[in-house]
């Protein structure tokens, strides 16, 4: 027997530092560029000047004008799609690793639709028990319901299978949808049209409001996963292979679907419904380099947040003066850019299995 | 958060690793074991042989921890098998399940690495690397080591997972049907690993279809039929054309080969 030595990760290493740091970069100019486009236009050393100003590090406050459109209206909008878009992005290659299926993403367990019952009830019967805050609440609370009622109807016997809980998750999904009907049955013609621009997904409500509700959620999530990506990669063996190489598959699947449950739950609940993200970005990175959670997590977080934050950019500068929802964008260009994806992948490796 | 696990000392040959008594498991009224008692010793092959659906895999996935049975025991190092964390657990046994599957497309060098995730933070760590390399170079596998799993032949499938799970490098190894998808060559490949483990005090049990293989490579042999063991002990007493006649509900013969005088087991046709 001869021990050679094996170069078993290292090409892929660097490879891996090499995509985060692009995307860390990407992420940062395309951050700069949302804050300094739009209808009201802001000079690069401008923003800069401001930014640095509020940092206590030099540079000069703006007029009041751009001043307040860049720290009111433009930099929590940037930050919320940054948030949004990273909690969907490590959301979606968390659900690919749990299930074992590239097919997965969040809505499978019911968070979208979940949340969207909540909202459409609460716009729909006027509740408004926690003010401007009252939508956001309810979409929340009942998004995260549905994932553990889907998860504790597909456990029998101390175990979940992967096809009943997707089963379960499409049955619960269906049962939504039908709420979500009723309610709309019974609505008028304003509530309609609140409803529909909430499905559609917009980050035009943003305020630091939004962003603070939002980030202990995302920060959570994003700082838990990490931490559960080598069980992940065991897991891509089967439930038992992982088992017998000491993983606690039902605790580890419970830990990460109540963290996917937290990120997809904060998203919706501030943006609506925004698809896509968390299906087409894994896929891309996992193309790149490699299938390895260790990058996969928070290389999809960092891709989400790039995405949303040029798709929110484009949503609200494409059509000018009018602004187009930001989920029909994600999904009109996600979803042939996805076929490309599967067309690709399976004259390259024969499919996905 | 994570307890430091201890690295298990290594079993001496010829004791009693694993010990199973009187195995029940009724699964939906459906009687798969009936009352199974079996020991595994440190350096021996202990093959499981018997028909489809005499409850092989079944009790290799009760010996592995994986289900618990209805009643009866099993002890691994005088320990209740149900006493072991997963992470524990798989420190000291390992298991090839019949069919290799992968969800994702990692290399087979990545897949292989998997059988060391038990052994991180432990000390065993720092062997990381030469375990990996011994389990390729044992399975003849290194070529394909950057080629994704999910691309590789059957036959190459097979010789990977066997890889990952002798890179785990447990004292007690659980094959099932190892050599189903293996050529001729690989068969006797797979079962000289499996001998050579066992001679280096390791205990090994392996699902076997193939009698003469059995026959050829075995310390012991365990025949199964309807739930039960029906024969337990060195391979020339159970390979006895009788017992496989009726086991088997098929006439065999077995007869000493013409020159190492291993019994050759072949059904008659």
């Amino acid at each position: 027997m001869t021990a050679t030595t094996l170069p078993l990760t290292r090409p892929r290493l660097n490879r891996t530092t090499l995509l985060t740091t692009g995307l860390a970069l990407a992420l940062l100019v395309a951050a700069l560029l949302a804050a300094g486009v739009g209808a009201y236009r802001i000079p690069l050393d401008d923003l800069l000047a401001s930014v640095t100003h509020r940092l206590g590090l030099g540079g000069h406050a703006l007029d009041r004008v751009p001043e307040s459109v860049l720290w009111n209206v433009r930099f929590p909008r940037v930050v919320l799609a940054l948030l949004v878009g990273g909690s969907l992005g490590c959301a979606g290659a968390l659900m690919q690793g749990i299930f074992g299926n590239p097919l997965a993403e969040p809505g499978v367990i019911g968070v979208s639709s979940g949340g969207a019952v909540g909202a459409v009830a609460c716009i729909v019967l006027g509740l408004d028990s926690f003010g401007s805050w009252t939508v956001t609440v309810f979409a929340f609370a009942t998004g995260l319901l549905t994932v553990f009622a889907v998860y504790a109807m597909s456990r029998s016997g101390g175990r979940t299978e992967v096809v009943t809980l997707v089963l379960t998750g499409v049955a619960v999904n269906a049962f939504c949808g039908a709420l979500i009907g009723i309610f709309l049955f019974t609505a008028d013609s304003a509530a309609i049209n609140q409803v529909t621009f909430w499905q559609l997904g917009s980050l035009s409500q943003a305020t630091w409001g939004k962003v603070l509700a939002i980030l202990p959620f995302a920060l959570l999530g994003l700082a838990v996963a990490p931490f559960h990506a080598r069980k992940l990669d065991l897991l891509a063996l089967g439930e038992r292979p992982a088992g017998h190489l000491g993983v606690d598959v039902e605790r580890l699947r419970l830990v990460l679907i109540t963290v996917v449950a937290l990120l997809t739950a904060a998203a919706v609940s501030v943006s609506g419904i925004i698809g896509f993200v968390g299906l087409v970005v894994p896929h891309l990175l996992r193309m790149l380099a490699g299938p390895g959670h260790r990058f996969l997590l928070p290389g999809s977080a960092l891709a989400g947040a790039l995405v949303l934050v040029l798709g929110d950019l484009a949503a609200r500068t494409l059509a000018q003066p009018a602004e187009l929802p930001l989920g029909v964008l994600t999904a009109l260009i996600g979803s042939p850019f996805f076929f490309w994806l599967l067309r690709r992948t399976r004259t390259k490796q024969g499919g996905w299995a | 958060m994570k307890r430091r696990r201890q690295v298990p000392g290594r079993p001496l040959p010829g004791t009693d690793l694993l010990t199973a008594a009187g195995l029940r498991l009724v699964v939906d009224g459906r009687e798969l074991l009936g009352g199974v008692d079996l020991v595994v010793r440190a350096g021996e092959v202990l093959a499981l042989l018997g028909p489809n659906g005499a409850g092989k895999s079944t009790l290799l996935s009760v010996l592995a921890g994986d289900v618990p049975p209805t009643s009866g025991t099993v002890t691994l190092n005088g320990r209740p098998l149900d006493g072991y964390r997963p992470a524990e657990l798989a420190l000291h046994r390992a298991l090839l399940p019949q069919a290799a599957a992968l969800s994702f497309p990692f290399p087979a060098g990545e897949v292989v690495r998997m059988g060391r995730a038990p052994w991180a933070g432990t000390a065993a760590e720092a062997e990381d690397d030469a375990a990996v390399a011994a389990a390729l170079s044992a399975t003849e596998s290194a070529a394909f080591v950057d080629r994704p799993f999910t691309a590789l032949s059957g036959g190459e499938r097979a010789r990977v997972a066997l890889a990952r799970v002798l890179a785990q490098r447990t004292a007690l190894l659980l094959l099932d049907e190892p050599t189903a998808a293996l050529d001729l060559r690989h068969q006797e490949l797979v079962l000289r690993v499996a001998r050579d483990r066992a001679q280096a005090g390791d205990a090994v049990v392996v699902v076997l279809h193939d009698l003469s293989l059995a026959a050829a490579y075995a310390d012991r042999v365990v025949l199964l039929a309807g739930g039960r063991a029906v024969a337990d002990g060195p391979v020339a007493e159970v390979l006895e054309a009788a017992l496989l006649t009726e086991v088997y509900a098929h006439p065999v013969e077995v007869f000493p080969h013409p020159v190492t005088g291993t019994p050759l087991v072949l059904p008659t046709r």
